[in-house]
């Protein structure tokens, strides 16, 4: 099964570039997807940098803003494969950020 | 004949389920194979005779009646809904060999983390227990559709989600078998301590946790945790029947007779904590059986060694810095010291606030009141205690130590006569 692990942040407990915990973090990031080894995920830019499109009545709407504007916001996924739900959840347990934020683990549905 | 069906379906129910759900891999098809095999046994044992094996002959049975169901119109629904890649397993023998034990597997499914714990006791009851919906739902005070409706959301989740039908692996058990165990003695404790109605005791649901705690026992024998929770299962229910008295009020430890203590089931409890102490790996619950054991083990309650009791908790502390344990703790030094020393330790913000709404810290609280002859803060305590349950028995109860103490039940209730 594919699992999309979310991973969630509260910026303002979250390191960012420049604070002292930023390099260990991008070393650990690093270091997790290596063991990861085959995977599809990115770190996405913050929430200030999304446009969100809809369109209604056959007319595109794009406004600058993020889908929802929430404290905590996604800073970026993995896609993997997994037996079952427990190793995800361990692969998830592993994700740098949890220790800050959180991460979500959903399947992937399949069609 | 029918006996005989009755018997098996008592006595392997659960077993037959669980080999079932892991040979086809979805919950709602092993059900409803196992019940179209019920129905086969009931109309072939009367005339073919019971099998030597009844166990295995439902188990055989049912994985035939699945194959059919999938072969069925419903087929391709079923498929869709099947747990991933439906493969059923051939090599299950004539049903005359004994069936593999699965029941570890389907507990650990159950008992999953990943489902809230209402869903999680619910699908323990009805997957491994023997009680019907109807029962459950009356035991935790919900509608039959709306545990059902708990039970669908939860097979779901197991099924789409991919929670595995396994048993944890050695680095995850610790936390899982602690999840399991959760849930087992959350059964028992809606059994002994209803939070509402008019029972004390809940007779149908404590049985039922003993069995379950009983299955874990015999297949996970080497566990101290199990062994512990079940051995302070045992000690609780040995006192089930001295708990009350005739009118329903409930006895604190202090006012029950001793002599109506089962002490068939102490020297079990006993027995199981010996067997957990034997492995050398202590844990919470293990502490919390050794403190049943004292209480249960002292001839008078006077005789009752509480400082050893203040010392387990103490170490029960490091395991689980709660509150609810600080208050059992501070009871503990009230009888070992003096009831002002409980108080003074109950009446820290750190225990006092959490606790503020929970009806055994105001009953506590008022009795160590009662016994330091603070006798009109003991009666503010007891009446917030009587607003804080809704359990008529434990009401009588408050009632009764309201009109020792000389005072109203009720504000401007009940004169005493």
């Amino acid at each position: 099964m594919q699992y999309m692990l979310m991973i969630h942040n509260d910026p303002s407990t979250h390191p960012t570039p420049g604070d002292p915990e930023w390099g260990q973090l991008m070393a650990d990031y690093a270091a997790f997807s290596e063991q990861l080894g085959s995977y599809t995920g990115a770190p996405l830019n913050d929430p200030s940098t999304a446009t969100t499109v809809r369109i209604r009545n056959g007319e595109t709407l794009v406004v600058d803003g993020p889908f929802e504007e929430t404290k905590e916001w996604m800073s970026g996924y993995y896609v993997i494969e997994c037996d079952n739900l427990d190793q995800a959840l361990k692969a998830a347990a592993m994700v740098p950020s949890a220790k800050f934020g959180s991460v979500e683990v959903r399947p992937v549905a399949e069609m | 004949m029918g006996d005989a069906l009755d018997a098996a379906y008592r006595a392997d129910r659960d077993r037959v389920l669980a080999r079932l759900i892991g040979i086809l891999r979805d919950f709602d098809l092993a059900e409803d194979a196992l019940q179209d095999a019920l129905v086969a046994a009931a109309s072939t044992w009367p005339v073919h005779g019971v099998p030597v094996n009844p166990a295995g002959w439902l188990v055989t049975t049912a994985r035939r009646k699945a194959i059919d169901r999938l072969r069925s119109g419903a087929a391709s629904e079923r498929r869709n809904r099947a747990w991933g890649e439906l493969s059923v397993a051939w090599d299950i023998g004539d049903g005359t060999q004994p069936i593999a034990d699965d029941r570890l597997r389907l507990i650990f499914t159950c008992c999953h983390p990943a489902l809230t714990l209402e869903a999680q006791v619910a699908l323990t009851l009805r997957s491994l227990g023997g009680l019907s919906t109807e029962e459950v739902a009356k035991a935790f005070l919900i509608s039959e559709t709306a545990l059902a409706q708990r039970i669908v959301r939860a097979k779901r989740k197991i099924r789409q989600a991919g929670i595995g039908y396994r048993v944890p692996a050695p680095d995850e058990l610790p936390d899982r078998l602690a999840a399991v165990l959760a849930v087992v003695y959350l059964i028992f404790n809606a059994g002994y301590l209803p939070p509402s109605g008019t029972d004390l005791v809940r007779v149908d649901l404590c049985d039922e946790a003993l069995r379950l705690i009983g299955v874990v026992i015999d297949l996970m024998p080497d566990g101290p945790e199990p062994l512990s929770l079940a051995a302070m299962m045992h000690i609780q229910d040995a006192r089930r029947d001295a708990r009350v008295d005739p009118q329903g009020v409930p006895l604190t430890l202090e006012e029950q007779d001793r002599s109506r203590w089962d002490t068939e089931k102490v020297a079990a409890g006993l027995a199981l904590l010996d067997r957990a102490r034997s492995v050398d790996r202590p844990g919470p619950y293990q502490l919390k059986a050794s403190i049943s054991a004292i209480h249960v083990s002292a001839p008078r309650s006077d005789l009752t060694d509480w400082n050893t009791i203040v010392r387990l908790y103490d170490a029960l502390l490091l395991w689980e810095p709660t509150p609810v344990v600080q208050l059992n703790r501070a009871v503990a030094v009230a009888m070992a010291d003096s009831p002002a020393a409980g108080l003074s330790l109950m009446d820290d913000p750190a225990l006092a606030r959490p606790l503020a709404e929970y009806h055994l810290f105001q009953a506590t609280r008022a009795d160590l009141l009662r016994r330091s002859g603070r006798l009109e803060e003991a009666a503010v305590a007891y009446r917030r205690a009587r607003q804080q349950t809704n359990n008529e028995a434990e009401r009588r109860f408050i009632d009764r130590r309201l009109q020792a103490l000389d005072a109203p039940g009720v504000p401007g209730g009940i004169p005493k006569s």
